[in-house]
């Protein structure tokens, strides 16, 4: 018998393997769902599943009575628009914020020590002060999601572009490029596929920050819609809702590694030899 | 005037003295092999001319005026590692030098000029034997073909001085003889004045005109580091008596046995 430690699932065993918490949960689910409502029908805690079946049936393919609508997609939309608008937003300025941090050695001196102050500011305890700035309609709700991430970003970004080894400066500089040209031509390329790391790991705190504002401020959107039916102890729409905000963020993520993989073979190849 | 002129040059960290009174001058089109323990400074000295570190002390002059302190196209440089870059293919590492020359803002070329730097490229590509990998990124070639690559992109600017950190001394023994060969003939087709870091001794009496050693000519066993370094043998390759050759080993085994 081999030490567990050496013991390989095969491709059907990983398969099977991964499946199975899954399974369990979902098995789980429906066991304990069905005792309480064998007890009490009209138990709204654990719903069956013809409820999440109904209930979103009714918010995705009816149009809502009060404002002609197809709620579930409309929340949907509009909870993309402001994630995309401000990861999109937050990428860009922490590009190029990390990546001019990383070059150069006197902006990093000027800026660094700030940004590493702001980035320990709490944004949650900020959405107040953007509320009162920025109104209470979209703008708030994309800038708490670019104050959030944008630290962070520029950070990692700075930290990966003074990773690069130093040989590849000196070497450009041999080949008679300008700051400006080693940054353009060097740098920035190499700490593309690094950004997108950074973006994917942003993305759980994105997520957060959107939903916070939105259960606060807003009217409409997936995070407003769960802290809304919350009132009616609706669990048939919130558990399908949760449901769905993760899988949004999983294809999310599956999107931007492979177009990572696709886009840069060569960092990849790299991070694989390492 | 001498092509290169070393005047009485000290480098110092602190109180840590890395090289001591070195004198020396170079002309051009030499092959100067260096060989010495490690942290003797002869590092220390190629920085020195590649411009990312100055003399405390004395002047090194390039044609008469002393090299700028930071790297440009005058001296190119093939480090042992990292020298070329990874997210661009053989064939765009080296046409990248023409890009830096003829783009100022963009940084790429396009239409004619780039076709016309291209074409140089595939030249310098087939000049050190990498005509057929031509597309590959670096990670797919070997670390002789990835040195290969270095040098023709330091080539491709025709710089004045090509300095070799120890470049081949990651390599195995039959590609470091491949290796030998193309930088010869590289030296004999260009002219171009060579530095060569090695910790071969061998290597540093089969190539160039000139063997450097750097050593220690005073030490005090109570502080090892009041004392640098300088040029403590200066022998012109081919020329040389074996008796010399087992003095040096001798000079430098001991030494790395101290250390």
């Amino acid at each position: 018998m081999k030490r567990l430690l050496n013991i390989q699932p095969g491709l059907l065993g990983k398969v099977l393997l991964g499946a199975l918490p899954f399974l369990l949960t979902l098995i789980f689910y429906v066991w304990v769902s069905d005792a309480r409502l064998s007890v009490n029908p009209n138990d709204k805690l654990m719903p069956a599943f013809s409820s999440f079946v109904h209930a979103i049936h009714t918010l995705a393919f009816e149009p809502s009575v009060r404002t002609g609508e197809y709620l579930f997609w409309a929340d949907t939309l509009a909870s993309l628009k402001r994630l995309f608008t401000g990861v999109g937003i937050a990428a860009l300025a922490g590009m190029i914020l990390g990546l001019v941090n990383g070059a150069i050695p006197i902006v990093r001196a000027n800026l660094s020590p700030y940004i590493t102050v702001l980035s320990l500011i709490p944004p949650m305890a900020i959405l107040p002060i953007l509320f009162i700035v920025f109104g209470l309609d979209e703008l708030s709700k994309v800038m708490l999601i670019v104050i959030g991430i944008t630290p962070f970003i520029i950070r990692d970004l700075q930290a990966r572009t003074l990773e690069l080894p130093h040989e590849q400066l000196i070497k450009a500089q041999t080949l008679g490029a300008s700051t400006w040209q080693v940054m353009l031509r060097v740098l920035l390329p190499q700490i593309l596929p690094r950004l997108i790391e950074g973006i994917r790991l942003s993305l759980g705190p994105a997520w957060l920050f959107l939903i916070a504002a939105e259960a606060i401020a807003a009217q409409d959107g997936l995070g407003y819609r769960i802290f809304l039916v919350r009132r009616y102890l609706s669990m048939d729409i919130i558990l399908p809702y949760v449901v769905w905000i993760t899988l949004l963020a999983f294809t999310t993520d599956w999107i931007l590694r492979k177009l990572s993989v696709r886009a840069f073979p060569w960092f990849h190849a790299q991070s694989r030899g390492h | 005037m001498s092509f290169i002129e070393v005047n009485n040059v000290w480098k110092h960290y602190g109180d840590n003295v890395v090289l001591e009174r070195v004198n020396t001058n170079v002309n051009k089109g030499e092959f100067i092999t260096i060989v010495g323990t490690s942290g003797c400074g002869k590092t220390t000295f190629l920085n020195m001319l590649l411009g990312t570190e100055s003399p405390t002390r004395g002047t090194i002059l390039m044609d008469g005026t002393p090299i700028p302190a930071e790297p440009d196209a005058d001296r190119g440089i093939v480090f042992q590692k990292y020298s070329v870059f990874p997210h661009l293919t053989a064939l765009q590492n080296v046409i990248l030098a023409r890009e830096f020359e003829g783009a100022r803002v963009l940084g790429k070329l396009f239409g004619k000029s780039r076709q016309l730097a291209k074409q140089q490229a595939q030249e310098m590509l087939s000049l050190v034997g990498l005509e057929h990998a031509q597309t590959k990124y670096p990670h797919e070639l070997s670390g002789g073909m990835q040195q290969r690559l270095a040098i023709a992109q330091a080539l491709m600017k025709q710089p004045k001085v090509l300095l070799l950190d120890e470049p081949f001394g990651a390599l195995d023994p039959g590609i470091r003889a491949d290796m030998h060969q193309l930088i010869l003939d590289i030296w004999q087709k260009t002219g171009v004045t060579i530095f060569m870091i090695t910790h071969d001794l061998k290597e540093g009496f089969y190539l160039g005109t000139r063997l450097w050693v750097f050593d220690k000519l005073r030490h005090d066993s109570q502080a090892p580091n009041a004392y640098g370094a300088t040029i403590t043998f200066d022998i012109p390759v081919g020329h040389t008596e074996r008796s010399t050759l087992n003095e040096i080993d001798a000079a430098l085994s001991q030494q790395t046995a101290l250390a």
